[in-house]
């Protein structure tokens, strides 16, 4: 049984080639970013050293139900995401659409909790800037907690915007029926980076809530 | 012809479920005094473990060639020389005393 020949570009040998190249180059873009967050986690690290009763007393103002919810919520995200992929590595386009409706479904929950905490920070004037009040001794360090926590929290939040983006591109796609068996990689590579995002999370997570609990 | 590894369903809804009840674990050790910095330790530690999950697994390295291997690799090679040379210096102050005083 012959299958059709999937299609590759005159610059590689053939379809597994270009496929490999396409996974190498994604993971260069994650590589790039794995930096532009390290640099923020390395900030962190280092204020966290400094100013450790601070950290963990600013850390308790977080909600840590709220945290683990949208953390859960976020890994549900990665296995629907995870069995989009599958899906569209077999084929079955009806069930890509499906799961990547969820996966945006899910993104979006993770987000409007997100919104929520932000909204809580605000009303009880948690946001470093001249309006920033903080009960305890450690206010300056507290405000360093928050500067930390709005400015990775944020730009994780906006990771998950573009990612929602992403998402709905390939539902369109896949609707045009753009993608096969043969051909899904656009599909692949937007599974990694959303799990990339979700990694990024798993370490946001324990550093800004967890951090101060047991002090408690 | 297909490219990729597909992995099944099972073996994707067991690393589901590890996932979910490693950040329900974290959650409730974080309210539990492990003493010193060990609580920061073991958070962390956790975190790691679902990242391979994810990397290994969602990720699809594990089925990878050596080469993406190499790629994934370096970018967590870099990380580890960003923290190792910079956390040296804020960790050591205080421990030498000024010499002469």
């Amino acid at each position: 049984m012959s299958e059709p020949e999937a299609i590759h570009l005159h610059q590689f040998d053939d379809p597994v080639q270009q496929h490999e190249a396409s996974w190498l180059g994604m993971w260069v873009f994650l590589g790039t970013e794995v930096m532009f967050f390290g640099g923020m986690f390395l900030g962190y690290t280092f204020y966290r050293t400094a100013y450790p009763q601070g950290f963990a007393s600013a850390s308790n103002h977080l909600d840590i139900w709220l945290g683990t919810i949208n953390t859960a919520v976020l890994i549900c995200s990665s296995f629907t995401m995870a069995l989009a992929v599958r899906a569209g590595q077999i084929g079955q386009n009806r069930l890509v659409k499906i799961f990547l409706c969820l996966t945006i479904v899910l993104g979006i929950v993770f987000l409007g909790i997100k919104f929520t905490e932000y909204y809580q920070k605000f009303e009880e004037h948690l946001v470093p800037g001249s309006d920033f009040r903080f009960e305890g001794a450690f206010v300056s360090s507290a405000e360093i907690f928050f500067s930390f926590y709005f400015a990775m929290t944020g730009i994780h939040a906006l990771h998950m915007i573009i990612g929602i983006g992403l998402l709905a591109t390939l539902i369109v796609k896949t609707a045009r029926g753009r993608f096969s068996a043969t051909y899904n990689t656009p599909i692949e590579l937007v599974g990694l980076y959303w799990h990339f995002v979700d990694i990024v999370w798993i370490f946001l997570f324990p550093l800004l809530y967890l951090v101060g609990r047991h002090l408690e | 012809m297909s490219t990729s590894h597909v992995v099944s369903v099972k073996l994707y809804g067991a690393v589901f479920g590890i996932l979910l009840l490693l950040t329900l674990s974290t959650t409730g050790i974080a309210f539990v005094d492990l003493g010193g910095d060990l609580n920061a330790v073991v958070a962390v530690a956790i975190a790691i473990v679902k990242g391979l999950f994810v990397i290994l697994f969602f990720m699809h390295v594990r089925y990878s060639s050596r080469l993406t291997w190499l790629f994934v690799g370096a970018g967590f090679f870099w990380l580890m020389i960003l923290f190792s040379l910079s956390m040296p210096d804020p960790l050591a102050r205080g421990w030498l005393s000024p010499t002469g005083q």
